[in-house]
């Protein structure tokens, strides 16, 4: 069974529309059922993560979306404010305003600045939680998408590079302790059966290796469609295309018969045109896989993420 | 425009023979690089002219396919063998680019620095490497600076352009209008001023308007990091006024009645709501919505109701289907507990995807403040990657397939239609 509950930080990335922020949100969910306290944290600003709870959107301070799952949307502006009220204890009601423009401007020109406001923040969550001084059991993070994470993830060594001295530069330490720490911290990529997910998955895989010493956890793929036959059933399947099967078909069962069958060819086809890319990804990825099956489902909410989440756990041997 | 046949009523078409731009956008993972391909294909095919389509992130197979893999910024000629080998006699010429971040950027400093010695000291500078290939924004706005460059050397009679993925899809639209404001703004100048005044390496002076930002700064980030920020932003302001100016142009472009948007769905929630979030502030924002393009669309098969009938008969009672099978004397079929296993697989595989089917009408049903021209691209089994493959998308976004409900045998459906213009 794979230990991945068992730690107190998981980042999960993915190529956009693969289901990223629907696992995110699973992986919340199981926890949740374990009896853990979770934070489950929102950096892309999209604000629909709540949705997967059916819970309007959340803001910086965490709310309980679900028993046991608080999420919160992570935004610069209310890091840094937090941040200078925390560590530099600067009287700053009055002068955010503009501190903050100012600093949103070095932030947007400036590597790393950006990203440490957000990394920062998750990694505080968990060192406050490892000291008790916060009961998060896990920190769960909806992490940027695969070509913009490593730079949220390495942010605080590339600030170490550039900043020589100063309060942050001495913070980026225990940021790093955190995130290369594989008994607290994974990396974990969603990705689909499909060409782009599999590949911006491979590279990232090994980016993350080369670039970063943040440990990786498990890639998930979603969205696997069923093989509708088995080996022994596939011959059968073919015979009832020939011509007096059809024929017999649709004397029984009349116009329709067409249509059903083309759908199940359809359903092969779809099926079988996946395969290639999941033998790519399990020939080029040593992670333990995880597989959740493509849902034939109306619009995706709680019942949705409920449905993830069984998969999921099934997956983990919960 | 050579060999523009235009079309009586709003269509794609009529879009590719009457734009000189035209941007393609959309959420994440909706195949909008393969729709933009194949918009530039169709245009090169059926309406002439040189087209050239200009792709941030192919899939290799697709970029090998189109011969761009690994060309960088330079736009290549797509051999029209390639095209006829997959059956297109084509009226014009296609083109096809994969834009290059870093190189535009190198490009761009190189154009617009004042001398040889601050170029090189800005390209040297890691923050540069950094501003350049790790920021998204960059990235928008080079993707659009490049759009502009193309367009103005007037070789190109279309530009199809993919847009970058980004977390909000808008941003790229801002792209310009940032890089301007980032570089006239006062903020630059105030934070390089005190370093100004002491001279580019020399010692800060610090206002009195200033100090308290410096102070808090400083305690931050450090002074030297500050330090070196000012410097770089001292080399980079040399190019101030050649970057506000083409800022400004590149807006222009996209504003231009030559330009038309073209935002790329599945009929999926989440991207959905993007895609029509984005042809609302579109509009709003005064840009020329041409055209929503529904991808990967069921078959309306689906939602035929004999079929759906056919299908509960499976799955409720096969049995007296597979009795009939069996007594046909194929071997294969002999097995009446194996055909009824099968007959039911067969009924429940296309109830699984008819409530796939279902949610997707509704969607589309729902979808309001759309543009006039709508074009659908059915689900085909796999990712398209070959030119025959674009070659079928763009019929369906031309409206040239005829309208079918059938799925053929290996899978690709046919389907296409127009929201009457």
């Amino acid at each position: 069974m794979l230990d991945l509950l068992d730690r107190r930080l998981l980042f999960v990335t993915g190529k956009g529309g693969v289901g990223k922020s629907t696992v995110t949100a699973a992986t919340a969910l199981i926890a949740a059922e374990q009896g853990k306290k979770v934070l489950l944290v929102e950096v892309d600003a999209k604000g629909n993560l709540t949705n997967l709870f059916e819970h309007p959107p959340v803001g910086f301070d965490p709310r309980e979306v679900h028993p046991g799952v608080f999420a919160m949307q992570l935004n610069t502006e209310a890091s840094l404010r937090e941040y200078l009220k925390l560590n530099l204890r600067i009287p700053m009601v009055g002068r955010i305003g503009p501190i903050a423009n100012i600093f949103d401007f070095v932030a947007n020109a400036a590597p790393g600045v950006k990203e440490i406001l957000t990394v920062g923040k998750v990694c505080w969550e968990v060192r406050e939680s490892v000291e008790g001084r916060a009961d998060w059991d896990l920190v769960i993070v909806d992490a940027a998408a695969t070509g913009h994470v490593l730079a949220q993830l390495d942010a605080p060594r590339t600030i170490r590079e550039l900043v020589h001295t100063g309060p942050i530069r001495s913070q980026t330490e225990w940021m790093i302790e955190i995130l290369s720490d594989p008994a607290l911290t994974a990396l974990n990529v969603v990705t689909a059966p499909e060409e782009m997910p599999v590949n911006e998955t491979i590279e990232l895989v090994a980016r993350a290796r080369e670039e970063t010493t943040v440990p990786l956890g498990a890639v998930i793929v979603n969205r696997v469609l069923p093989e509708p036959f088995t080996v022994e059933d596939e011959p059968v399947f073919a015979a009832m295309s020939t011509p007096r099967a059809a024929a017999a078909l649709v004397d029984e069962l009349g116009e329709g018969a067409e249509g059903v069958f083309d759908a199940a060819r359809l359903a092969v086809a779809l099926r079988r045109a996946r395969v290639p890319h999941l033998d790519a990804l399990r020939a080029a990825v040593d992670l333990p896989l995880l597989y959740l099956p493509y849902l034939f489902v109306r619009d995706h909410g709680l019942r949705v993420t409920r449905m993830v989440a069984d998969a999921l756990g099934a997956e983990l041997g919960l | 425009m050579t060999g523009s046949a235009s079309a009586p009523s709003a269509s794609l078409e009529s879009l590719l023979a009457s734009r000189e731009v035209l941007v393609f956008c959309g959420s994440g993972g909706v195949g909008k690089t393969s729709t933009a391909a194949a918009a530039a294909l169709a245009a090169a095919v059926h309406v002439g002219g040189r087209v050239l389509v200009v792709t941030i992130d192919p899939a290799r197979r697709l970029a090998d396919a189109l011969g761009i893999e690994g060309i960088g910024n330079i736009e290549r000629r797509v051999p029209d063998e390639v095209l006829r080998a997959a059956g297109l006699a084509p009226r014009g010429e296609l083109w096809a680019a994969m834009l290059d971040t870093k190189a535009s950027w190198d490009d761009l400093v190189l154009r617009h620095a004042p001398d040889a010695e601050t170029a090189n000291q800005i390209l040297d500078n890691r923050l540069y490497e950094n501003l350049t290939s790790r920021f998204v924004q960059s990235h928008d706005y080079i993707a659009m600076e490049r759009l502009y460059d193309l367009h103005s050397t007037g070789t190109y009679d279309l530009i199809v352009v993919d847009t970058p993925p980004t977390r909000n899809a808008l941003d790229f639209l801002d792209a310009p209008q940032r890089m301007a404001d980032f570089f006239g703004g006062r903020l630059l100048r105030w934070l390089t001023a005190p370093y100004r005044l002491g001279g580019r390496r020399g010692a800060r002076l610090v206002n009195f308007a200033s100090r308290p930002f410096y102070q808090v700064a400083d305690r931050i980030l450090g002074t030297q990091f500050l330090q070196d920020i000012a410097v770089f932003f001292l080399n980079f302001e040399t190019m101030y006024a050649g970057f506000v100016t083409r800022a400004r142009a590149v807006e222009r472009l996209l504003h231009d009645r030559r330009t038309a948007f073209t935002v790329v769905t599945t009929l999926e929630g989440a991207p959905l709501r993007e895609a029509e979030f984005f042809c609302a502030e579109l509009t709003a924002r005064d840009y020329h919505l041409g055209a929503l393009v529904l991808n990967r669309v069921l078959p309306e098969s689906f939602a035929d109701v004999d079929v759906a009938a056919a299908a509960t008969r499976l799955v409720e009672e096969p049995e007296t289907v597979a009795a009939r099978l069996s007594g046909l004397g194929i071997d294969a079929l002999a097995d009446s507990v194996a055909v009824t296993r099968v007959l039911r697989t067969v009924g429940q595989s296309f109830r699984n995807f008819a409530v796939v089917a279902t949610r997707e009408a509704e969607m589309r049903a729902q979808l309001s403040r759309v543009p006039d021209v709508v074009a659908t691209v059915p689900s085909f089994a796999d990712d398209v990657h070959d030119v025959a493959g674009l070659a079928r998308i763009g019929e369906c976004l031309l409206g040239m397939q005829l309208p079918s409900t059938r799925v053929r045998a290996d899978g690709r459906a046919g389907e296409a239609e127009h929201r009457p213009g």
